[in-house]
């Protein structure tokens, strides 16, 4: 596996200018601070973001977000559109940085060390925090086999079992029994559902400790939702999850903690943190028992 | 139970399809068309194939129009707009068949059991038709093609790369010098290399030859694989990123692999770009009638070689420069053939 070594001893003290953002910002009732959660008990060794903002050009689309990712629990990152989820999710694992004049400020802590922080190589953090986009792209090149072990490939890491490893993830990513017989046909021949599970896989075969996931069942069907559903489930016994989700139900079911993002026109801000259970029955903000019964957004 | 109906088998049918009345009527426009364009002919100075085709060009619309006047205006509409794009289609197919067959005509005159393995090392072009060949020439232009294409295309899809994936501080300049230089006339390459290459090296040369026909490839392989490497998706190489590609391993994994027909396209354009040129090489690989491997030294090619034949106004001389351009069509055919199913091939894997 890829050692954290390179990463702890690059980061010193972090002098990058903290920009305090113009806008209002809205007391935060967020529960998942390092403090809250080590008071809870709960390990702090996850992914942890300080006081992020991102801007595309001039535009300020995300303030001041401080969210904690508990190592081995699966967040979901719930609220209308444009509030900035995907935004987030894209800046926890430098994708951010694809959108040409994007820019951000504040830490995104994984294992204790800035991802952010100069000399940081991105490579290795997008190799060790895996992604999983809205819609399903298999390699077209490449048949479901290689799709599976094209991380591997892409970031030449040498495997002693290709199919080993291709049989596991896939069996992971519940498409084994579906795909086991034609592994050697195109990705694009598998229904959306099946592409999307195949991407999974993928993500799950560069053994990543965070997997972010950018709502992975839009496209799918409900069997297809639910296969994915179980998959989250059960990886979150080795992974620290997070996704973006516009299903209410799906957001109740699958996560341990909810974060809730609004804009009001300006910069997506969280509006609360807090268990999922609490989310769901107990809110401690008016807007967030609002969305989640479904009266906006 | 169940009781045993007569029922109807049902036929398949094709609504969406024109009907057998829509196809009796454009017939009829068409046999229309052509009666009276033969009667224009007779009438006035229009003659023979074209100008049938002419006056029944203009007429096969506006029949077309009256066979369905009653069915409304959109169906009047359509079937105006069909008759005129078929009529452009074989306005546009005739001139390529006619050249098509002439050359095939001509051409096959030229031709004998050993024209495509002999040379004219021995005859003189005016010397009978069973007497020689064209070896000499297919070989030159291959093996110039072959350099030209061995240079232009990893330079082409580099410059590609660059400026569609590496998106670098030049990208912009390089664009435009590249297309500045798909603009430069091939007389100019030929004198460019002519002024540099031949002067330089004491005479005329395959490589001369081979550098000019470089420099006229590389635009066109740079622009098409630009645009072919345009066609992949952003999300493809985000999801690459994702896995912890560098891009360099993006570039060579995920984009180069799912465009490689395209690619492949591109060089075959290339090389359709520079196979018949006959300006460049006169100023550098010059003139030879012995079959040659020497790059060195001067080398035939069959653009130069149907010049030089057409130039000497005897009759067998004119039959071989027909020969030539038939040899020469039937090349680009095959290379155009070749590359279909190699990338096709690729496809299926």
């Amino acid at each position: 596996m890829m050692d954290n070594n390179q990463i702890e001893s690059q980061v010193g003290e972090t002098t990058r200018p903290h920009i305090t953002a113009k806008v209002e910002i809205p007391e935060q009732r967020s529960k998942l601070h390092t403090e809250d959660l080590a008071a809870d008990g709960v390990s702090t060794t996850g992914l942890e973001a300080r006081s992020v903002h991102a801007w595309f050009d001039k535009h300020h689309a995300l303030a001041d977000i401080s969210l904690h990712f508990p190592k081995n629990t699966v967040t979901g990152l719930i609220g209308p559109s444009g509030c900035g989820k995907s935004t987030f999710l894209r800046l926890l694992n430098r994708m951010h940085e694809f959108i040409p004049r994007a820019a951000m400020a504040g830490e995104v802590l994984f294992a204790g060390n800035d991802i952010y922080a100069p000399g940081v190589n991105p490579i290795d953090i997008r190799r060790r925090i895996g992604m999983v986009f809205q819609k399903p792209n298999p390699f077209p090149a490449m048949n479901i086999g290689e799709n599976v072990v094209a991380g591997l490939k892409l970031s030449r890491v040498k495997t002693s079992d290709k199919d080993a490893l291709i049989e596991d993830c896939l069996t992971r990513a519940g498409l084994w029994k579906e795909v086991k017989d034609r592994l050697g046909s195109a990705g694009g021949s598998l229904s959306g559902g099946q592409q999307q599970r195949l991407c999974i896989a993928r993500a799950l075969a560069l053994n990543p400790e965070v997997l972010l996931l950018d709502e992975p069942c839009s496209a799918l069907d409900p069997g297809s939702t639910l296969r994915v559903e179980e998959t989250i489930v059960q990886l979150s016994a080795t992974m620290t999850i997070v996704i973006v989700t516009h299903n209410m139900q799906q957001a109740a079911r699958v996560s341990d903690y909810c974060a809730f993002f609004l804009s009001d026109g300006g910069p997506g801000q969280l509006v609360e943190a807090d268990l999922t259970t609490n989310i769901f029955s107990n809110p401690s903000d008016s807007r967030t028992a609002d969305y989640v019964q479904g009266r906006f957004g | 139970m169940s009781v045993a109906v007569e029922t109807m088998a049902p036929v398949p049918t094709r609504p969406w399809r024109n009907s057998k009345a829509t196809g009796m009527r454009n017939l009829l426009a068409i046999a229309l068309a052509l009666i009276c364009g033969g009667a224009i002919n007779q009438v006035t100075g229009l003659s023979g194939f074209l100008g049938l085709f002419l006056a029944a060009a203009f007429l096969f619309p506006v029949f077309v129009a009256i066979a369905n006047a009653k069915r409304g205006a959109n169906v009047i509409t359509d079937r105006i707009a069909s008759a005129v794009i078929a009529v452009g289609f074989i306005a546009v197919t005739i001139p390529w068949l006619s050249i098509f067959f002439t050359v095939f005509q001509k051409g096959s005159e030229a031709f004998h059991s050993s024209y495509l393995t002999d040379d004219m090392r021995i005859t003189p072009s005016g010397d009978d038709l069973q007497y020689g060949g064209i070896a000499h020439a297919i070989i030159g232009t291959l093996l110039m093609v072959l350099v030209a294409t061995v240079v232009s295309v990893p330079f082409g899809i580099i410059a590609a790369i660059y400026i569609v994936e590496v998106k670098g501080r030049f990208a912009g300049l390089i664009r435009f010098l590249v297309q500045a230089m798909s603009g430069v006339p091939s007389i100019v390459a030929g004198l460019f290399v002519y002024s540099t290459v031949v002067i330089l090296f004491g005479g005329f040369s395959a490589w001369a030859g081979a550098i000019a026909l470089s420099i006229l490839m590389l635009p066109t392989v740079a622009r098409t694989s630009e645009e072919v490497l345009k066609l992949v998706s952003v999300d493809l190489r985000t999801s690459s990123a994702a896995l912890g590609a560098t891009q360099a391993r993006t570039v060579f994994t995920v984009v180069i692999p799912t465009v490689a027909s395209g690619l492949i396209t591109a060089a075959v354009l290339g090389v359709a770009r520079v196979v018949g040129e006959t300006a460049p090489l006169i100023l550098t690989s010059s003139y030879f009638v012995a079959t040659s491997t020497n790059l060195n030294e001067p080398i035939a090619s069959l653009p130069i070689y149907i010049f030089s034949s057409l130039g000497l106004g005897d009759q067998n001389a004119t039959a071989r420069a027909w020969g030539g351009a038939l040899v020469l069509l039937g090349m680009v055919f095959f290379f155009f053939l070749l590359t279909r199913l190699f990338s096709s091939r690729i496809k299926r894997k």
